[in-house]
């Protein structure tokens, strides 16, 4: 299992994906889709994924609202704003590039 | 997320806990729902606190720590230069103050509503005309009749209320010998209920108290009164009062004068009169005025029905007052058509009255306002120079400056880092403010009225003051250290690191600044200089008598006396110890009392000008030192109506210079009556009612006063003129106030008073005028040398290299000093002509607040002038002084 660092400098970028395709998710839901669609490869930790979001919400990528659930309990869900959007078009050129990179430098190699 | 919502972290950072805490709470139970082992998906978070903790510092840490950390630095660079921060903060503390203090007067007195239901929807009824010399010229007083044909004409859209002028009577709880003073006010029954006001104690008028003329003997107190002479006892209720023989006619409440307390007004309601505190509240009716339409005793105020336009209003009150004059007026004899015509051109105005309506509304409305204008001026020369100290340290710093951009600063951070540094020095100025504020508003209230009646006004340091000093503070924060601020920011950092900055942009903004400080400052001056011309004029001017050593004693008599009996106590004072001579008379020359009528010489229709009279006894002439040039004094057998003794004025006016001794004329009064009166004498002219009204035409009336059958008719009061032998006439004053029942025991002395404390309350809002323009000219000058002085002196540092070289190569001492003095003499001079023009456009706004001086008179001109040129001169000479000392060899050396 990957170590939680793994996904240091990636989590902003997965977490913007995950929201721009499907909004209104809460922490426990992003935590799971992450863990879903990489087929249990990747994992956000609960420790990081929360401060993450958070520093998310202040930066004005992704905004936050209280909801109640059919069960009768609340949740925070967010949602991408336009300048997430924006961050996330930055965040997927960067990762291009650097997986680029990194696969020309394993060719080369 | 928004400032405010940061601020609401810092200081109530819980609810934001909650909600991290409210989150990580779901998330977990959303694990277990998922089928997760709770203990597991607990531990897989960690620590929560940690976690809430990284969470919260995402959003607060950077920023307060940032803020934090300026705070501390500002407070350092503070320390590091503590004379200058001193100098600093105490200049600016002295500008907030005295701001402060000038906002909680003009507030209380002029813009605070009234603690009642409907103040924003209350406005006060005046009728403007215009005067024969063009002048318009307002008056607010109304008659009872023509305020209650007015209420009718409303009903239903808007409320009327009368309120009478506050005046102060006396009032005795027990025997006439416990005399005591109170502020009385005559108010509609119905008021207390349209102002939505409950009682604090028994009950309130109702509209029921005040329907027939003298009906109901009943007051309501005020809760202040209740406090301050009962001790806030329950047992007031049902307390009686009789009410001194203040009026001056009998009117319909001239029984006992016995009023029952029935209630105390809510502690918040002092009045409808922003300077006065009423005591007593009677109703309407109980006035002697209430069935005279032609007595203007009280103001009229209009609480308007929500939703109902202002000017159909005005309209029909302006029609139902006409109307009323127009037929007052049928009834008249001795009017020409135009005079008639003239009198009825008037115009019923309704303006806001939310703050209430007052004469010392009325009195300090420019006055205050053109304070207000200097305080800010002044501010704003404190804010230069604080600007100024900024911009220079900047300058100094401007190498740190620039490594913390190098290292990575943004400009930003660097604008934030001089504005906290900014704030810091503001906030620790408007804390010495604070103190300075709280001392002196209390301070100039009490310099309002006369030290025996001095003006009360409620000066709550709440909200309203609060907001405007903290605003006041980051305004004046942001306008010294906005500039400076910018300036750092704007650093490149490449030129100052080598060190070769341009100071020359700066010295534009310093000289800029000094420039604008002396232009306000001359402003100041120039004001300053009208004001004590105007103090200095009023109260030099001749008064036509001599108030040394005169005392002047208001007695009353239990019921009216025959003037028999007045004059046995006259007699009684000339035979005491230390009185020198005695005078009788209706009332005290500039004592407020007046009386007026029209004149007719040879059976002619009266030209249009009033005259005064005034009721005086033999001797009162004398006593008061005024010269007789023509004719006699009043013999004891004369009588009024006969004899009449006049002044010149009234000569030069009626009788066209002639000498009017022997010659008769006829007093026309309102009905038509004319009341034939003999000249039997000519005094010289003497100020009557008010030192700033030009000389009246006046005539003297004998003090007793002989009915249709001869008979002479009783008094019940009158004012001694007592002159003195000693310096100080007080020191007779309790031998006085004993020996007047001695003589005779139906009389009492109400007030005493130096006739010279009336001249000087004549000119006491002038005084004041003078007194704080004066104080802030004193300051302005003072700051606005000391930053001339610390422009020059660090310019003269800064160029110390160049003044070397200079006189290297040759450049003489006087070289130098004459260039640094241009230097100086430029900046000054462009800012008193700056100050020159401003100060000419604005003296329209302060004319009516000035006395026989002529603003544009040159010697007004010339004393700011020679005041600022005195202090620049000051100020630049210690710079010439450094800058001719300077060793070229040891300078050059250094470098």
């Amino acid at each position: 299992m990957p170590k939680p660092d793994s996904l240091q400098g990636s989590l902003d970028l997965l977490v913007l994906k995950i929201l721009s395709r499907r909004p209104g998710l809460h922490g426990y839901a992003i935590m799971s889709a992450i863990q879903d669609m990489s087929d249990e490869i990747l994992r956000a930790e609960e420790g990081s994924l929360y401060p993450a979001l958070h520093r998310m919400e202040e930066a004005g990528w992704i905004g936050a609202k209280w909801i109640v659930k059919e069960t009768g309990r609340r949740a925070r869900i967010y949602e991408l704003t336009a300048a997430g959007r924006r961050q996330l078009d930055r965040e997927e050129e960067r990762w291009r590039a650097v997986t680029a990179a990194v696969n020309r430098v394993l060719r080369m190699a | 997320m928004s400032l405010w919502s940061r601020i609401a972290n810092v200081f109530g950072g819980d609810g934001w806990s909650r909600e991290i805490d409210e989150e990580l709470e779901s998330h977990l139970a959303e694990a277990a729902e998922h089928g997760r082992d709770p203990a597991e998906a607990r531990r897989a978070f960690g620590s929560r606190l940690r976690r809430r903790e990284e969470s919260r510092d995402v959003r607060l840490i950077p920023w307060l720590d940032s803020l934090r950390a300026d705070a501390v630095f500002g407070w350092r660079q503070l320390k590091k230069k503590k004379v200058t921060s001193a100098a600093a903060i105490l200049s600016l503390g002295l500008a907030i103050g005295a701001s402060t203090s000038a906002f909680r007067l003009i507030d209380a007195l002029l813009l605070r509503p009234l603690p009642v239901a409907n103040a924003e929807r209350l406005y006060g009824l005046s009728r403007h005309v215009t005067l024969p010399d063009g002048k318009p010229a307002s008056f607010d007083g109304w008659a009872y009749p023509s305020f209650r044909q007015m209420r009718a004409a409303v009903k239903g859209q808007a409320e009327l209320i009368a309120v009478s002028y506050a005046e102060r009577v006396d009032v005795t709880y027990r025997t006439d010998l416990e005399m005591e003073k109170a502020h009385l006010q005559y108010v509609s029954g119905w008021m207390f209920g349209a102002f939505g006001l409950r009682p604090a104690l028994g009950r309130l008028f109702t509209e029921n108290d005040d329907l027939k003329p003298g009906a109901h003997p009943y007051a309501a107190i005020s809760y202040d009164y209740w406090k301050r002479r009962f001790g806030a006892d329950p047992n007031a209720i049902g307390r009686k009062f009789r009410l001194g023989s203040k009026e001056l006619f009998a009117g319909p409440s001239a029984g006992d004068n016995v009023y029952e307390i029935v209630g105390v007004a809510p502690r918040p309601f002092t009045g409808t009169e922003p300077g006065t505190v009423t005591d007593i509240f009677l109703p309407t009716m109980m006035h002697p005025g209430a069935v005279h339409d032609d007595w203007s005793w009280m103001r009229t105020l209009a609480s308007l029905n929500p939703g109902i336009a202002v000017e159909p209003i005005r309209a029909k009150l302006d029609a139902t007052s006409h109307a009323f004059e127009e037929n007052r007026m049928k009834g008249l004899v001795g009017w020409s058509k135009q005079d008639i015509a003239k009198f009825l051109a008037q115009k019923v105005m309704l303006d806001p009255a939310a703050a209430g309506a007052s004469g010392l509304q009325a009195d300090y409305r420019r006055g205050l306002a053109a304070l207000g204008v200097l305080v800010g001026l002044v501010l704003l020369i404190a804010c230069a120079n604080v600007a100024n100290l900024m911009t220079a340290q900047a300058a100094a710093r401007a190498r740190e400056m620039a490594l913390r951009i190098s290292i990575g600063a943004g400009r930003w951070r660097l604008v934030q880092l001089v504005l906290v540094e900014s704030a810091v020095l503001g906030f620790l100025a408007a804390a010495a403010g604070a103190l300075f504020a709280w001392w002196s508003a209390p301070f100039v209230v009490s310099r309002i009225n006369p030290p025996d009646n001095p003006a009360r006004l409620a000066l709550p340091a709440d909200w309203r003051v609060l907001g405007f000093g903290l605003a006041l503070t980051l305004g004046v924060s942001l306008l010294f250290g906005l500039a400076p601020a910018l300036r750092a920011s704007g650093i490149k950092p490449m030129t100052t690191l080598r060190g070769g900055s341009d100071p020359r942009s700066r010295r534009r903004l310093t000289h800029t600044l000094i420039a604008v400080q002396v232009a306000f400052c001359f402003l100041v001056l120039f004001v300053a200089g009208l004001f004590v011309a105007t103090f200095d004029r009023l109260s030099h001017r001749p008064t036509g008598f001599s108030a040394e050593r005169v005392l002047t004693l208001d007695t009353v008599a239990q019921r009216p006396e025959p003037p028999a009996f007045w004059d046995q106590v006259a007699e009684h004072l000339r035979t005491l110890p230390g009185v020198e001579k005695v005078g009788l008379a209706r009332w005290a020359l500039l004592g407020g009392g007046s009386w007026n009528n029209w004149v007719s010489v040879n059976g002619a229709a009266p030209n249009g000008v009033l005259a005064f009279f005034l009721s005086v006894s033999p001797g009162w002439a004398e006593a008061m030192k005024i010269p007789f040039i023509g004719g006699r004094d009043f013999r004891p057998v004369d009588t009024y109506p006969g004899v009449a003794i006049v002044n010149e004025t009234f000569a030069k006016e009626f009788f066209h210079g002639e000498d009017p001794v022997g010659k008769s004329f006829d007093m026309v009064i309102f009905q038509g009556k004319r009341i034939p009166c003999e000249v039997v004498g000519v005094v010289r002219d003497a100020v009557y009612r008010d030192i700033h009204d030009p000389i009246v035409p006046q005539a003297y009336f004998p003090f007793a006063s002989a009915g249709a059958k001869g008979e002479l008719q009783p008094v019940d009061q009158g004012t001694f003129v007592v002159r003195t032998r000693s310096a100080n006439p007080l020191a007779l004053a309790s031998i006085l106030r004993r020996e007047i029942p001695r003589a005779r025991p139906e009389f009492r002395v109400r007030n005493i008073r130096t006739q010279a404390e009336l001249v000087e309350a004549q000119t006491i809002r002038e005084r004041l005028l003078a007194m704080l323009a004066l104080f802030f000219a004193a300051v302005a000058l003072l700051l606005a040398g000391i930053g001339l002085y610390g422009v020059l002196d660090y310019s003269v540092v800064e160029r110390r290299r160049e003044i070397g070289i200079r006189m290297a190569i040759g450049a003489q001492a006087g070289d130098i000093a004459r260039r640094i003095a241009f230097e100086a003499f430029a900046m000054v001079a462009v800012g008193a002509l700056a100050g020159l023009a401003v100060g000419m456009a604005s003296v329209r706004y302060v004319q009516t607040l000035l006395y026989q001086v002529n603003p544009t008179d040159p010697g007004m001109l010339v004393w700011p002038w020679l005041t600022i040129l005195a202090a620049t001169v000051l100020a630049a000479l210690p710079a010439i002084f450094r800058a001719v000392r300077i060793d070229p060899a040891a300078m050059l050396r250094a470098e």
